[in-house]
């Protein structure tokens, strides 16, 4: 693997709005890559400026080794789709995916074998000679990706290319964007701002926060290891208190709104430490009624307050001093709703010492 | 020329206020029927007051008498052989079809890059530029006359046919203007940025993308130009020379009587300007229905 997209200290203001404050970041060849992040927080100004659209105020782009920062989008070798798709109106399918290769004087004999090619590589061989109004939304958006290929660019940007649709086909395109990415074999950067899309569809993510890099990796460590509580919180959902450091009989103990709970972290030694965040995720807590009795384990002691249906799972919130504990119990052959506790009843929150996850207290990691 | 209605802003604003109706399905029918009732007879008035004349005007250009009295005594085309025949009225029909044509061209050439400007582009004075651009349209042509005349004279320029084309270019750049413009802020910006990424120049993508999406409104804007040059009055008096423009003409001879010859030409003129404005409704009408 070789890199192919070199990022250094890239910096965009707005007049006074600052769209991207201060990114790094190394793309290596044929990875996919998401921006993720919410909404105003400069993932498309930083694709933008990728592809040449924003000039940055300061900062390098280096496309295979070539200092491309100040090149106009025409001589990059770098292709968009952009949110709405963009198709010309006054051309039919197959003159807007041979658009590229026309104005760039690919002689009419080429143009259309290689047109054809690419449509038969999105599925829309029979659309060639259509208008784009005709297409459903998901054929636009192929039409689209096809565009964008047909010149094998290094690159290929897409900006939220899936927001408009709905969520059916949303789900089956994520599928076919991946498949058409493993064909093709290009380098893949794509904005999303749904965590969930981001951990499906790619080999990296790069979540952002204020125009800033919070933590780049694969979706697994993202998920499992988040640098900081703001990427905990981000991507999927977690139980997230703050609380000294405090040891005792060489157990080290944390303290969940009011009630200790043992934590055994590689990051957390039993030196005692002011105030620091910490958090679980609650598909990793276990839901026990109280049947008079105190069972087994590293416990929290709460009132269950509300359960929400989710279909393969149920999530139950639990009320635990001053604050809400959220536990994803899932629906599978082992679930007994006889033995599961009601709204209201006392109920305790089981979570093993090593699944707490400290994080440094301000979210920068 | 104070007609430049901005068929873009007018389809807009139609039609979009939902009825809001209430009480008893009677009581709402009797008000409908009343307000339906109403409204055709408001329609019907609206008509009648304007087009009343103009029908009068085509009748009478085939009558086969010289009065003016109704009922008409029998269909002839006499009048429109007649109209033929008449070199003054011929040359002046020629000389209209001149002045519109040339400041219908070069309303375009500043017109069109203009909105481009407008449109594209952001300088200090933008504002200002966008109303000083629109204000001639508002002005009577009276006052474009005389402070244009005063120019003329100031720097030494013989009347002619050619000051005419310069005084009629001033008030309709305005029309082009404001009908390019409209056009241009409803074309998504996303289509350029499209084909400057996949490799075009900017001359390319001008012609490729942005002129295909502009041109329908390029055409109706001119043609709208055109009519309204065509059958201008005021500008003309003041800028023309020695040669007459068909309104000029028709003017100049109402003087010496009301002739059926007239109403013939009139007739012409209905005719042909009817056809070209509504060419030009239909061609700046936003089809956004039918976007990509
Ligand atoms: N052309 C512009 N002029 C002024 N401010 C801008 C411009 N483009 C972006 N911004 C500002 O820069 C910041 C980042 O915008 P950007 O569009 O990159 O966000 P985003 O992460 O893509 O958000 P979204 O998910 O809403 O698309 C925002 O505060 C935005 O208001
Ligand atoms: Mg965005």
């Amino acid at each position: 693997m070789s890199e192919v997209i070199r990022i250094e200290n890239l910096r965009k203001e707005f007049g006074d709005v600052i769209g991207v404050a201060d990114v790094s970041l190394s793309i290596e060849r044929g990875e996919y890559v998401t921006l993720l992040g919410p909404s105003g927080c400069g993932k498309s100004t930083l694709l933008r400026m990728i592809g040449g659209f924003e000039a940055p105020t300061s900062g390098t782009i280096w496309l295979d080794g070539e200092d491309v920062t100040d090149l106009p989008p025409n001589q990059r070798a770098v292709n968009m789709v952009f949110q709405d798709y963009a198709l010309f109106p006054h051309m039919t399918v197959g003159q807007n995916v041979g658009y590229g290769l026309r104005v760039s004087g690919t002689p009419r004999a080429e143009i259309k074998p290689r047109v054809a090619e690419t449509l038969s590589l999105v599925g829309l061989t029979d659309k060639a000679d259509t208008s784009p109004a005709e297409l459903s939304g998901g054929q636009r958006q192929r039409v689209a990706l096809a565009r964008a290929i047909v010149r094998h660019p290094k690159v290929l940007l897409l900006d939220e290319p899936l927001s408009a649709l709905d969520a059916n086909l949303r789900e089956q395109m994520q599928v076919e964007l991946r498949n058409l990415h493993n064909k093709v074999g290009l380098t893949f950067i794509m904005v999303t701002h749904d965590q969930s899309e981001a951990l499906v569809m790619s080999d990296r993510v790069v979540v952002m926060r204020d125009g800033r890099v919070s933590q780049t990796g694969d979706p697994v460590s993202l998920y499992d290891a988040p640098a900081n509580s703001y990427v905990a919180d981000f991507i999927g959902a977690t139980n997230l208190f703050a609380s000294p450091v405090k040891a005792s009989n060489g157990k080290i103990f944390v303290s969940c709104f009011g009630q200790e709970l043992e934590i055994d972290h590689p990051a957390v030694d039993g030196v005692p430490a002011a105030e620091r965040l910490f958090g679980f995720r609650p598909e990793k807590a276990r839901l026990v009624r109280a049947n008079g009795s105190v069972p087994q384990g590293n416990l929290l002691k709460g009132r269950l307050e509300n359960v929400l249906y989710h279909g393969a799972m149920i999530r139950s919130v639990v009320v635990v001093g001053e604050g809400r504990i959220l536990v994803d119990t899932l629906l599978d052959d082992t679930f007994d709703p006889a033995r599961h506790a009601g709204t209201g009843d006392e109920v305790f929150v089981d979570i093993d010492p090593h699944k707490i996850m400290p994080f440094a207290r301000d979210g920068a990691s | 020329m104070t007609m430049g209605v901005s068929t873009d802003t007018v389809d807009t604003q139609m039609g979009r206020a939902p009825a809001r109706r209430r009480g008893s399905a009677t009581a709402r029918r009797a008000e409908t029927w009343a307000s339906n009732a109403f409204f055709y007879g408001m329609v019907g008035f609206v008509l009648a007051f304007l087009y009343i004349p103009i029908a009068v005007l085509i009748a009478f250009s085939f009558n086969s008498s010289r009065s003016l009295s109704w009922p008409m005594t029998g269909v002839s085309l006499e009048w429109y052989a007649r109209l033929l025949a008449n070199e003054d009225l011929l040359e002046a029909l020629w000389n209209s079809v001149y002045v519109a044509a040339a400041a219908t061209a070069l309303t375009l050439i500043i017109g069109v890059p203009a909105a481009l400007a407008l449109d594209r582009f952001d300088f200090p004075g933008k504002g200002l530029f966008r109303k000083l651009v629109l204000l001639p349209i508002a002005l009577p042509g009276i006052i474009t006359g005389i402070s244009m005349l005063i120019m003329f004279r100031m720097i030494g320029f013989n009347l002619s046919l050619e000051t005419v084309i310069l005084g009629h270019a001033t008030a309709l750049v305005s029309v082009v203007v404001t009908q390019v413009f409209a056009r241009l802020q409803r074309l998504p910006r996303s289509y350029e940025e499209a084909s400057a990424d996949l490799g075009a120049s900017g001359l390319q993508t001008f012609f490729l993308v942005t002129l295909p999406n502009i041109r329908t409104a390029i055409i109706g804007a001119a043609l709208l130009s055109f009519t309204l040059s065509f059958d201008e009055i005021p500008v003309t008096f003041f800028l023309t020379g020695r040669d007459n423009t068909l309104p000029m003409y028709i003017w100049s001879t109402l003087r010496r009587g009301l002739t059926p010859e007239i109403n013939a030409v009139g007739a012409l003129i209905v005719v042909f300007s009817i056809v070209l404005i509504t060419l030009s409704v239909v061609l700046t009408r936003d089809k956004s229905g039918k976007r990509g």
